[in-house]
């Protein structure tokens, strides 16, 4: 069973063994509006916690997708590419962005969980 | 069948038409295609439109109609200076004796071009109280590149390059400005305007003590702020840069509000780009060409692109500054820009140009007067050249946002002024009447907005859908970056229908039941 | 007194305005600027004239330039003396095109926008390629933002080679650009008059270089093959670039087809006015996949809220005014005018007078070289060449050009330096040249430069 949490940048992980899939939220999407692209690392990527690795983009407006952990990119959702209002219409599910292959556990220390995070957008 | 002329040029075109001939030809037709390796030789031919010369008048025509220019009615675009382009202007310019002028023949036999160059570097020498200007760069943008080079090369050769990355940048700024420091290679550190709109003082030295002053390459401001205020304290940020060893770059955006009456030599600063298409009239163009000269103090002189214009005795040639960054684009820049800014200071004179100032700050400040009951203005006191309202209160309590009422502008035939910008205010509308519109138009303008202020009361759901008398209705904009069709596609096109059908069913349920298919042309 | 003409304030104007805002005098609008930054003198200015007065001076600087309507131009080097159709300037000078700026309120200006739109199709169907955006500055402005471009989507790699057969304007800009995004520019060889094939393998490296830019046809005249150096530049993950003349399009291969990943150039050869070098427009088009990548505004297809068609601006959050210092480049304004100006052209031109006047360009230029041959100078090109080519002189071109001035005409460009020898020079005859008018000037070139 998977585990999931929340981030500040207003992301959504989702912790199953070393597979760890990312989005964003569903408060992140409609604060966007209409998303009509969205722009994701390539597969094989190596990316490092905090890192920018892509952006999400309404019509007016630009905003970056950070790795919330170290890994290497396992897979993207190719479905965003060609229905980026995917994202908008599903966000913590079939609008899922990337997948990243960590090694070792997960520091989740620094995420929030589902009351926390509803907290924070209050 | 009624032809519309509207549709797109390739729809229009058949096999057959034309619009061009050739002189007969009197020498034998030469066959490249038999020295050339095949595969060099073009298979098909390019797919480019077939029409009569009459066909492609009413076309281009017919598009002409269905789009907004000054001399359409007020165009009160704030940060563009959509003034009145004089006729005459457009007159000298395509006197053969320019147009007809190839920029590589002999320096001999083009002094009366050089001329022209060389009498509107010493005018805007004037205008901007510099030392030296170029008129290479090709548009504002381009200038500010230009001149943020010229400061790369100064901090190189001074050795300090590497220490000297940032520059700093109001939040207020054009988004040129960041994007600019940043193509150059530098860093950006933003910095707020306190609340009458106005740089900080205070934050600027913050800022430096906390970079530290051997990291500071330059400032970047632009005044008349973007807010429509002037910068009081300008000169007392440059010297803080100056202090810092850094250099200030004066972006000429709002240069129409201060000819004759200051200038950004006299501010202190060391480089400032103009807008030649928006103060001094070169025509807009649907968006380009602009002109974006720059001039420089004389520490930065020997930084500017090659090649300069020169007067020895009385003949006009070309040379290269010492240290040159390079050249920023071909030959001599936008010469047909140049030219008609050119005649347009020649029109003015000095008092003509001050008056230009005046009568720019005081049509803003009738226009802002007259509204400011109405609606929020954004930023206390006087304006300059433009001004900045915020909607945030119609926003809130009525659901009516900066956009809808710049689209109910249209309705009126009044163009929107530039909305949500400045970024740091919320649902605004920027306004620059410019000195060429008379009051009577400035008080049509009021009699429009004093209407829409009591349309958003009365019946807000018709500024929402606005525009209703214009060519089209709202745009979707999303569906055109979602789905982009770039270039002209029938299988694209209808797909991208089938895609807004979606989106829209409502329209189509409706459609379906009164006219069928009649929801698209 | 103050010239009016442009400025509607009356005395009693200014009076009643003052009065609504609430002040006496103007200069009060003006309290924040300090004292101290004040100009208290009148600006040192020429003296301002009449429209009258205007006319007749501007008209005595223009006759001090000789010009293309008075005596026969042999000179090209990326301008070029090309017949623009008369109906052109009827319409770019509607004011509706003239005077509007940038698209901000698509509804009020769809004309300007579908014209746009025609325009990007028109240069993605001469090039071969499948997307471009709405207009550069000039040709050499779009040489360099390409090779920004290619920089910005391979931030690792260092280097970016040019061929030396490339205009120099082109390679002096790149240089500059190249100082902003911190790569290296390296020249490739010539052979000749095209580029090094052997010189090109050479200095390609897979790891630093992230573009190669050369010209088709390029500075010399040459038709480069382009397919060749394509399959090269392809081993590696480099762009190609190709600077290209879109009217000898009409009859070369696009370069779409043989393997450019971006393609630029000048459209100034459609109906634009040499005018001392500008404005001129350029256009940069690419491969699919750079789309996101392009700077300057793109135009896109799409429907209002009643399904009738319509255009916009699209894929605006690749620009400055949205992602500010995270943007590709800095562009705001174009040279959109002149790309409806060139767009207006290629209507008039259509499918068929594209590629009759590209082959009456071919025809001219040949003609003019066989009788230059014939009048005993050597041709330099080895390779094809469109409607330009360079032979060798024994005397220094600038005073060939000045006595050929004097007897009527502007004779070819000095390519000398760009050459890598002395006295060559570049020669180009439009679809303008007659017979006679190539005759006559190459008895004069005869009797000042032998």
């Amino acid at each position: 069973m998977a585990e999931v949490f929340y981030t500040e940048d207003h992301e959504w992980i989702s912790i199953d063994g070393d597979t760890v899939r990312v989005g964003i939220t569903d408060y992140a999407q409609d604060q966007l509006g209409d998303i009509v692209y969205v722009e994701l690392p390539d597969e094989d990527d190596e990316v490092e916690k905090g890192e920018e690795v892509g952006s999400v983009e309404s019509v007016k407006s630009v905003s970056e997708i950070y790795a919330p952990v170290n890994g290497t990119v396992s897979a993207v959702n190719e479905t965003i590419d060609d229905a980026p209002e995917t994202a908008n219409e599903d966000p913590e599910g079939e609008g899922w962005f990337y997948e990243v292959t960590v090694d070792g556990e997960v520091d989740t220390s620094n995420f929030m969980d589902k009351a926390a995070y509803d907290a924070s957008i209050e | 069948m009624f032809t519309d002329y509207n549709t797109l040029i390739f729809d229009l075109s058949q096999e057959g038409h034309t619009a061009y001939d050739l002189p007969s030809l009197e020498i034998e037709e030469y066959d490249l295609s038999a020295d050339l390796d095949n595969h060099l030789v073009r298979e098909e031919a390019a797919n480019l439109p077939e029409v009569s010369e009459l066909q492609l008048i009413r076309h281009y025509t017919a598009l002409s109609s269905r789009t907004f220019g000054i001399e359409t009615g007020p165009y009160p675009l704030g940060s563009c200076t959509m003034k009145y382009n004089p006729k005459v202007n457009e007159d000298i310019a395509a006197m053969p004796g320019f147009a007809n002028v190839h920029p590589l023949q002999s320096v001999e036999s083009k002094q009366g071009a050089l001329q022209v160059m060389y009498e509107m570097q010493e005018a805007l020498k004037e205008v901007t109280g510099f030392d030296a200007v170029t008129l290479q760069p090709k548009a504002g943008a381009h200038g500010e590149l230009t001149a943020i080079l010229a400061f790369k090369k100064y901090f190189q050769e001074k050795g300090e390059l590497e220490e000297r990355k940032y520059i700093f940048v109001p939040d207020s700024a054009h988004g040129t400005n960041p994007a600019t420091a940043a193509v150059a290679g530098f860093d950006i550190v933003e910095f707020p305007s306190n609340e009458k709109g106005m740089m900080d003082v205070e934050a600027v030295e913050a800022a430096i003590e906390q970079y530290g002053p051997e990291t500071v390459a330059g400032v970047m401001i632009t005044n008349p702020s973007t807010a429509g205020v002037f910068e009081t304290y300008a000169k007392d940020i440059v010297e803080l840069i100056h202090d810092a060893g850094g250099l200030a770059y004066y972006d000429g955006a709002n240069l129409n509000a201060i000819m004759g009456i200051t200038s950004p030599g006299l501010m202190g600063f060391d480089a400032a780009h103009m807008n030649l298409h928006k103060t001094m009239t070169g025509p807009h163009g649907g968006g380009g060409p602009g002109s974006g000269p720059i001039g420089v103090n004389d520490k930065l002189a020997p930084y500017l692109p090659a090649p300069m214009i020169q007067k020895e005795g009385d003949s006009y040639s070309l040379y290269d500054p010492e240290k040159s960054i390079g050249r920023v684009s071909g030959y001599y820049g936008n010469f047909g820009v140049n030219l008609r800014a050119y005649a347009y200071v020649r029109a003015m004179g000095a008092d003509g140009l001050r008056r230009v100032s005046e009568d720019a700050v005081l049509n803003a400040n009738y226009l802002r007067a007259e509204l400011k009951d109405k609606y929020d203005m954004a930023f206390p006191g006087y304006c300059m050249n433009d001004f900045t309202m915020t909607l945030s209160r119609q926003a809130k309590e009525d659901d009516v946002t900066a956009k809808d009422v710049g689209k109910r502008m249209l309705d009126y035939g009044v163009h929107a002024p530039t909305t949500y910008f400045p970024l740091h205010v919320d649902e605004c509308l920027q306004w620059e009447p410019t000195e060429t519109e008379s009051k009577q138009d400035l008080d049509y303008i009021i009699e429009v907005m004093l209407n829409i202020a009591e349309e958003i009361e009365t019946d807000p759901e018709m500024v929402r859908k606005a525009p209703h008398n214009a060519p089209v209705t709202r745009l979707d904009e999303v569906l055109a970056s979602r789905k982009p069709v770039l270039t002209y596609d029938r299988e694209a096109i209808e797909a991208q229908y089938e895609v807004f059908k979606e989106t829209h069913a409502d329209l189509f349920e409706q459609e379906d039941q009164q006219s069928p298919g009649s929801a698209k042309a | 007194m103050v010239q009016r003409r442009y400025l509607p304030n009356t005395e009693q104007d200014r009076k009643d305005m003052l009065e609504s805002i609430g002040v006496n005098d103007i200069m009060e609008l003006f309290e924040t600027v300090p004292e101290d930054v004040r100009i208290n003198e009148k600006m040192d200015l020429p003296d301002q004239l009449s429209e009258y007065e205007l006319v007749k001076y501007f008209n005595e600087l223009a006759n001090k330039n000789t010009n293309s309507s008075q005596v026969p131009f042999f000179l090209g080097a990326g301008t070029y003396d090309h017949h623009i159709p008369n109906l052109v300037h009827h319409i770019t000078s509607r004011q509706e095109f003239l005077t509007a700026y940038v698209p901000y309120q698509p509804e009020v200006s769809q004309g300007e926008l579908q014209a746009m739109f025609e325009w990007q199709t028109m240069i993605c169907e001469l090039t071969g390629m499948e997307v471009t955006n709405s207009g550069m500055y000039d040709g050499f402005n779009a040489v360099a933002e390409a090779a920004n471009l290619a920089k910005g989507s391979n931030k690792k790699g260092t280097k970016v080679l040019v061929s030396g057969a490339v205009h120099p304007q082109a390679i002096e800009n790149l240089d500059t650009y190249g100082y902003t995004r911190d790569y290296e520019v390296e020249v490739i060889d010539t052979k000749a008059d095209v580029t090094d094939l052997d010189d090109l393998k050479s200095k390609l490296d897979p790891k630093e270089t992230v573009a190669v830019v050369v010209q088709y046809p390029n500075f010399f005249g040459s038709i480069e093959d382009i397919k060749a150096i394509a399959d090269l530049v392809h081993e590696t993950k480099a762009e190609l670039i190709v600077s290209s003349n879109p009217l000898a399009l009409g009859k070369l291969e696009a370069p779409g087809k043989l393997g450019a990943d971006m393609v630029v150039g000048d459209v100034q050869p459609f109906g634009i006015p040499m005018s001392v070098g500008g404005p001129h427009a350029g256009y940069l088009a690419v491969k699919k996949s750079l789309t996101r990548k392009l700077p300057s505004r793109i135009i896109g297809h799409t429907y209002d809220s009643d399904g009738e068609e319509g255009f916009v601006m699209a894929l605006s959050t690749r620009e400055q005014h949205i992602r500010r210092e995270k943007a590709t480049s800095n562009y705001s304004s174009n040279q959109a005018l002149f790309g409806l100006t060139s767009a207006i052209t290629m209507s008039v031109l259509g499918k068929e007078g594209i590629q009759e006047v590209a082959q009456r360009n071919i025809t001219n230029a040949h003609y003019l070289a066989k009788k230059v041959e014939e009048a005993g100078f050597e041709l330099v090109n080895e390779s094809p060449y469109f409607n330009e080519f360079s032979v060798k002189l024994n005397k220094d071109i600038a005073e060939v050009n000045s006595a050929l001035l004097e007897k009527g005409y502007v004779g070819g460009y000095d390519a000398s330096d760009a050459y890598g020898e002395e006295n060559i020079y570049l020669l180009c005859a439009t679809e303008k040249r007659t017979k006679e008018e190539m005759d006559e000037f190459v008895n004069a070139l005869a009797e000042v430069a032998k």
